[in-house]
């Protein structure tokens, strides 16, 4: 891995998300405007102190990885990566650009989400507040790693949209959010344990109910980053310098 | 004895159900212009690909600039532009010369360079995607020189250019060859031809000849590569039906 390639790619997927306000509005402003909704409708403050903290985790895992997968495939259809690496530059500097610009757009994310729960909603947890902002980014680097993985299954942008429902909805729900794991059916329990969701939101409920959440929450933040490397190593795989 | 940049033997290469390229000897001398002509589909882009070490399922030998082709020292010695613009278009020319800039290791004062050489000081930045085709293909085209590579792999790099720039790019190349750079450029427009030190004639994923125009044109007794060019694809074509049969006599069709 070669620093300056890394970052230099890094500072060219951040300056075409600079190039896209739109986007950019919408990866910041709708984070806030569902989370508004969901303090508007919990009449009951420990509900939502409690969902308004796990639903900070979803975001960033569905924006990036929407995100992400959408500039691939870019990348791959536009011929730009063909180029790329066709330089010096390294399969390792291409993720790796990746990774640091949208950890750093997630960091973004999750401080706007997070203030915007906090100051503007009244969300109150036990735990510091920081810790949601450590696991909000987690989360949105996992989405990344997914996104550049699940790029080299669409041939189109509208096949890659596509991925985000078959790929984000089924965790949604057997994630914890809506029913708690260990309430249900065996099968489906082991099932949520496979899916990359349940642990973000896992250790956001540590943050929502317990002072000094460190503890509990490491090992679901090991998780993250295995699956984080897990799919980035993958995604490696699908970068072919020769193509047919 | 002669130098070469490229050199292929026996090369032929598998796309999806197809050979594309057909036992393929080439050799590419340092330091010329070298065009690749032939109609589309003959196999021009699947050729480049292979010297750049992009295409799988190659068969046979690739030696560029003395190393197989693909090998990593490669990658900051061979210059690859593709046939469709390989650029971020939402991003400014400047922001996509600096960027490959820095991938090859070149200088912001090497990005004012290239982009004078491409005549393109004015569009610094433009937005790729505000840009006419021919813009945004010379911006491809300077992102793959910012690199001061040996060789230079253009796909194409004239297509939809008006005739006065198509000139300036021709004597760019030109001039680059004279500093020693290697220029392999594919065209499918016959009469640039004459601009290139050499032609290697593709069609149907066979070389034709592989020769300079002078000698081409000597050979085939015709005017301009165009002619030399059909005369060839009747010999062939004769050879392979037989000489004898009636109506194939090969120097008399397209008159
Ligand atoms: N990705 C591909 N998969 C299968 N066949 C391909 C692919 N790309 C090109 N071909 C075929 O390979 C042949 C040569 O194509 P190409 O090298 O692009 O020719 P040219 O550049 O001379 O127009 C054509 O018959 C084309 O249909
Ligand atoms: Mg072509």
């Amino acid at each position: 891995m070669n620093p300056t390639r890394t970052a230099a790619t890094a500072g060219r997927v951040l300056a075409q998300l600079r190039a896209d306000r739109r986007t950019l509005a919408l990866m910041l402003v709708v984070p806030c405007v569902l989370l508004g909704l969901l303090a508007w409708m919990s009449q009951d403050a420990p509900l939502f102190d409690r969902s308004g903290a796990q639903l900070l985790g979803l975001f960033p895992l569905v924006v990036m990885f929407v995100v992400t997968s959408v500039t691939t495939l870019g990348e791959r259809t536009s011929g730009t990566l063909e180029r790329l690496l066709s330089t010096p530059l390294g399969r390792t500097d291409f993720l790796g650009g990746y990774a640091l610009a949208f950890g750093a757009m997630a960091v973004l994310q999750a401080l706007v989400a997070t203030g915007f729960a906090v100051w503007v909603c009244g969300l109150e947890v036990q735990g510091p507040v920081g810790w949601l902002v450590v696991v909000a980014v987690a989360s949105g680097l996992l989405g990344t790693a997914l996104g550049l993985l699940a790029s080299a299954f669409a041939r189109t942008e509208f096949q890659a949209v596509q991925f985000m429902p078959a790929f984000v909805l089924p965790q949604l729900l057997l994630c914890g959010l809506f029913v708690p794991r260990d309430q249900m059916p065996r099968a489906l329990e082991l099932l949520s344990a496979a899916v990359p969701l349940s642990y973000a939101v896992d250790a956001l409920g540590a943050v929502a109910t317990t002072v000094a959440p460190a503890a509990e929450l490491s090992p679901d933040l090991a998780v993250l980053a295995a699956f984080f490397a897990g799919s980035l190593a993958l995604a490696s795989l699908t970068l072919r310098r020769r193509t047919p | 004895m002669m130098k070469y940049a490229v050199r292929t033997d026996g090369l032929s290469v598998r796309r999806g159900r197809h050979d594309v390229l057909r036992d393929i000897d080439l050799a590419v001398p340092v330091g010329q212009v070298v065009g690749l002509l032939g109609p589309s589909g003959g196999g021009k882009s699947t050729l480049m690909r292979s010297v750049v070490g992009v295409q799988e399922r190659v068969s046979g030998t690739v030696e560029v600039l003395g190393e197989p082709a693909g090998s990593a020292v490669l990658r900051r010695r061979v210059g690859y532009v593709t046939q469709s613009p390989s650029i971020y278009r939402d991003l400014t020319v400047g922001q996509n010369l600096r960027y490959f800039a820095t991938l090859v290791g070149a200088d912001g004062d090497r990005v004012v360079q290239v982009l004078g050489q491409v005549d393109l000081d004015a569009q610094v930045d433009r937005r790729v995607a505000d840009l006419s085709g021919g813009q945004a293909s010379r911006v491809s085209l300077a992102a793959a020189l910012v690199g001061s590579p040996d060789l230079l792999v253009l796909d194409e790099p004239t297509v939809g250019l008006d005739p006065v720039l198509r000139r300036s790019l021709w004597r760019l190349f030109a001039a680059l060859a004279a500093s020693g750079t290697t220029v392999l450029v594919s065209s499918h427009v016959m009469d640039e031809a004459a601009r290139c030190d050499r032609l290697v004639l593709l069609r149907e994923g066979r070389i034709l000849a592989d020769d300079t125009l002078p000698a081409l044109l000597d050979r085939t007794g015709a005017d301009d590569a165009e002619g030399a060019f059909l005369r060839l694809v009747d010999d062939a074509t004769a050879a392979r039906t037989g000489s004898s049969a009636p109506g194939t006599a090969p120097h008399r069709r397209h008159r």
